[in-house]
């Protein structure tokens, strides 16, 4: 069947199976391979993409669930060819090794930041407890998302303070 | 007169990671996002029973199947002498099945078709007739005299006895044991886990038909030493595969071995002429590939009563499954277990160890350890700390009595391996002192009174890495040394190419600082290859924390044969004599006047354009390393635990991790390692376990099933560190990446055990679920 997904602010259209997974229609359609698959139970969520703004394990949803809806992978992270505050915090933090988990790790961050940019040690650790990191420990993961917040803060304020001057 | 020259970012710098830039932008290139035009998927039938015989496939109603491109049978692979193939411990393996079946997940058919969805429909397609058979599911089983022969097409195989290996002195131990104040025993079973990358296995296996060449994209920590087997299995020639292992999302040590998947996908390109796609989902990756441990271990320690340990004696039996597939040196049939008598100057050791086949999968890999460094780490651990309170000594005096003194380096086990050079009083001090040690004793007495469980363990381990001396280490008679290929770029940039392979170890970045540190080019303008058979020296691969002690090495070995040519060339465009040229962060000045000075960039210039006559052109060179020895990193791990005596649940409240590496070369990325290994170590104390039922059914085959730790049950890591340096590597860098999961598991034991050894607890065999605890508790107070 035909659907019309917003993938990364863009419209596509793509004809598939019904059972096709939206974990398949991003890497296989879409050809957007930062998305990436750990596991068959939902456990590891290594899929996890922006569904509307907020994290799904894009394994244990059919591509035909997301017609009409608002996909944003890895690959939408960027700001006008700038990385998001998250890119760059993994970075800067050493919140990845092999890069496998990154992706769904820094949109379930980014997510989390929109509703809590200050958020605790255990606030990111339960936010990011879906998913599985086998290479760092977590420790600078959640130093990376707090660090995002931290600097995406600072921006705003700098923003603000701009507007008001 | 230039500016104050910038910093060189060499040795002990934390630069960020190169290749972080791609992988935040979801443009790393993992096996699955490799797409060739023409590329066919396949899928793979595996058996649902543990041992089997095979009376029938048929494939005939999956062939019909829309979208089918082929079937391929144990059969089909007979007629191309491909049914079988070496593993890496010198026996054989099926890879698809053509007598009988061995294990739960082993490969009895496959389907090539033109949609992975298709593939697994057409699976479900074929009909096999399977009579079951008796099923062998522990190494007690396999020795009984009536249990079934799982090798009974290997010629004069008559049980399920594979090997018998011994270390270590038997007459000087049972010496030692009759003469002892006390022996204290401990009975353990390391049970078997898997390392679980988070990127499952896979390949594109791409066999031009035209022109004979077969690229194979796979998944592989050693893509050198995969090309070689691969050359012998297959009779192609070695020149024409090239193997290549794009980005891989960790390995752990489960993407070292050849897998029937690889071969089979090979086979399929070669007889169909496109390319074919094979990635596992996860299930096939838990229940057929490299699995680790499954080791069941008695140690003895002998004791004076003073509390100096005066001999150790270890016996194991070994559960390798259904073919000997340990990824591990020929001549070590239980790898570096003999590094047992651990951090401790014990006159005698004696080990012994069995191997025996059982019907469970394959591929005894070391997950994150150095060739079964982990088992014999937590043997003499968890020993030392049940043989201390037996003596009435705390654990940590216990150690210092008996800890190998740092003027004892280089120091000769009892088992025969020369420690290169440590200080394990330091690396426990440093941890008691960071973890309050003595303050912590305090409350957990004071806690005891108010009926509360606190439990404090240490583990002081030795590490044994970088493989190896040319004289005793070899894979199938290849020998462990490898290589490093330098080229300096006219301007002064730099092209390393590497025979060791990341899977998140950050050699892009690690090794360019090593050049850095040699050269004084700065890391950012070294672009460092790796992955690539026909683009790399040789060598054979990342695991067993190889990669710093031996690429490391031969990187610092090809830099310098480039610096020595460099100064000829700096003694040349200052007119000088080599000798009055100095080097130093890329800046070549002459003795006595330091003004007069060229830099790196210089240099590299003039091998292309202004080099003196006689001189070769260029700049560039290769080197390989043979260790003149093992590298033997340590350090002191301490957990502090809390149990729940009403649940068994238990909660760990601190981890202090105090390692020595020798040099760090990135300190960042060390520091992050310790902390993937000390989770990964937690894991496995905790919760990670394969499990089979009497049927010889994997329960453990999927994460729902085998538990890995999340953020929200991994602790918060302390650590700290000292620095020996290895004196024979050329940087005095030891290697870390698996320090922490050797190290850690005996510490968080230790400390449930040590909450619990009031109670009457002295062992509960890994991992440690609140039931298993609970458990425990009930029988010791039962008595």
């Amino acid at each position: 069947m035909e659907i019309t997904v917003k993938v990364n602010g863009a419209d596509r259209t793509a004809d598939v199976e019904p059972r096709m997974l939206l974990a398949h229609l991003i890497r296989e359609e879409f050809a957007l391979t930062g998305t990436h698959i750990g596991c068959d139970t939902t456990s590891c969520g290594a899929c996890t993409v922006l569904l509307d703004g907020r994290p799904v394990k894009s394994c244990t949803v059919f591509g035909v669930q997301a017609d009409g809806r608002e996909v944003t992978t890895v690959e939408g992270l960027l700001r006008g060819g700038q990385l998001h505050p998250i890119q760059a915090a993994f970075k800067e933090e050493h919140g990845l090794q092999c890069g496998f988990c990154t992706p769904g790790m820094m949109l379930t961050g980014s997510a989390l930041l929109e509703e809590n940019p200050n958020p605790t040690d255990d606030e990111v650790r339960w936010a990011i407890s879906g998913q599985i990191c086998r290479c760092t420990g977590y420790m600078n993961i959640v130093k990376a998302i707090q660090a995002a917040g931290k600097a995406m803060s600072e921006t705003s304020e700098d923003a603000a303070a701009s507007v008001a001057s | 007169m230039a500016a104050e020259a910038e910093e060189i970012r060499g040795i002990g710098h934390s630069v960020r990671r190169k290749e972080d830039d791609r992988f935040i932008r979801g443009a790393g290139n993992y096996i699955d996002d490799i797409h060739l035009p023409g590329m066919l998927h396949m899928a793979i039938l595996r058996s649902p029973f543990a041992h089997a015989k095979l009376n029938s496939v048929d494939g005939s109603r999956a062939q019909a199947l829309e979208g089918v491109i082929a079937v391929v049978t144990g059969e089909l692979m007979a007629q191309h002498n491909l049914a079988w193939m070496p593993t890496l411990s010198g026996d054989t393996e099926a890879v698809l099945v053509t007598d009988k079946v061995r294990f739960q997940g082993q490969e009895v058919a496959a389907v090539i078709a033109t949609d992975p969805y298709i593939a697994k429909d057409a699976l479900e397609l074929i009909d096999v007739d399977y009579e079951p058979l008796g099923v062998v599911i522990s190494p007690q089983q396999a020795a009984a005299a009536d249990a079934p022969l799982i090798r009974d097409e290997k010629e004069g195989q008559t049980d399920n006895h594979i090997y018998h290996w011994e270390s270590g002195d038997k007459e000087a131990t049972d010496a030692a044991f009759a003469q002892a104040d006390k022996v204290v025993s401990l009975d353990t079973w390391y049970p078997r886990s898997h390392p679980a990358p988070l990127e499952t296995c896979g390949c594109v296996a791409d066999i031009n038909p035209a022109t004979g060449q077969a690229t194979i994209y796979m998944t592989s920590q050693a893509p050198q030493l995969i090309r070689t087997v691969f050359a012998l299995v297959a009779g192609l020639p070695e020149e024409k595969i090239r193997i290549v292992s794009p980005d891989i999302g960790g390995g752990f040590g489960n993407k070292v071995p050849v897998y029937p998947g690889y071969v089979i996908a090979t086979a399929a390109s070669l007889l169909l002429g496109h390319p074919v796609k094979w990635i596992e989902d996860r299930t096939e990756n838990l229940i057929s590939t490299g699995f680790a441990r499954d080791f069941w271990m008695h140690g003895e320690m002998a004791l004076k009563e003073d509390g100096t340990m005066t001999g150790l004696r270890v016996s194991l039996d070994a559960d390798e499954g259904a073919f000997h597939a340990d990824a591990q040196p020929s001549k070590l049939k239980v790898g570096l277990f003999h590094v047992v008598s651990g951090s401790y100057d014990l006159p005698a050791a004696h080990v012994t160890a069995d191997g025996y086949y059982t019907n469970k999968a394959p591929g005894g890999v070391a997950y994150r350890c150095s060739f079964r460094v982990t088992e014999a780490s937590f043997m003499i651990e968890r020993l030392v700390q049940n043989a201390a309170y037996e003596i009435g000594m705390d654990p940590a005096e216990f150690r210092k009595k008996n800890f190998i003194e740092k003027d004892q380096f280089p120091y000769t086990s009892a088992t025969g391996l020369t420690y290169d050079s440590g200080d394990y009083q330091a690396a426990m001090d440093l941890a008691l002192e960071k973890v309050g040690y003595a303050q912590l004793r305090k409350e957990q007495a004071e806690a005891r009174e108010q009926g509360r469980l606190i439990g404090i363990g240490l583990a002081s381990f030795t590490e044994i890495v970088g493989a190896g001396p040319h004289k005793d280490y070899d894979i199938l008679g290849i020998k462990m040394n490898d290589g490093a290929e330098l080229r300096v770029h006219p301007t002064g940039k730099a092209h390393l190419k590497i025979s060791s392979q990341t899977q998140g170890q950050g050699h892009e970045t690690t090794f360019a600082q090593i050049v850095a540190e040699e050269l004084g080019i700065q890391p950012e303008d070294i672009k460092v290859t790796h992955g690539d058979s026909d683009d790399t020296p040789y060598g054979l691969g990342t695991y067993a924390s190889r990669s710093t002690p031996t690429v490391g090495a031969a990187t610092a070995m090809v830099s310098r044969k480039l610096a020595d040519k460099a100064r000829k060339l700096a003694a040349h465009l200052l007119e000088v004599s080599e000798e009055d040229v100095e080097l130093a962060k890329g800046r070549f000045t002459v003795k006595g006047a330091p003004d007069k000075a060229v830099t790196i960039q210089d240099v590299a210039f003039a091998a292309y354009t202004n080099f003196p006559d006689g001189m070769e052109a260029g700049l560039e060179g290769v080197a390989y390393y043979d260790p003149p020895n093992l590298t033997y990193p340590f350090g002191t791990y301490a957990v502090v635990v809390e149990v729940d005596a009403d649940t068994g649940q238990w909660k760990v409240e601190r981890v202090v991790a105090v390692d020595d590496c020798g040099v760090r070369i990135n300190p960042m990325i060390v520091e992050g390692q310790i902390h993937g290994g000390l989770t990964e170590g937690f894991g496995i104390a905790a919760m990670e376990q394969i499990t089979f039922d009497e049927e010889g059914n994997c329960i453990g085959a999927n994460f729902l099933d085998y538990l890995l730790p999340t953020a929200w049950e991994t602790p918060r890591f302390e650590l700290g560190e000292t620095v020996t340096p290895s004196p024979h590597h050329p940087i005095g860098a030891k290697g870390v990446g698996e320090s922490a999961t050797v190290g850690s598991p005996a510490a968080f034991v230790n400390a449930v055990i040590d909450a619990l050894w009031p109670l009457g607890v002295r062992n509960i065999d890994m991992p440690l679920t609140s039931g298993k605890v609970w458990e425990a508790i009930q029988n010791a107070k039962a008595g």
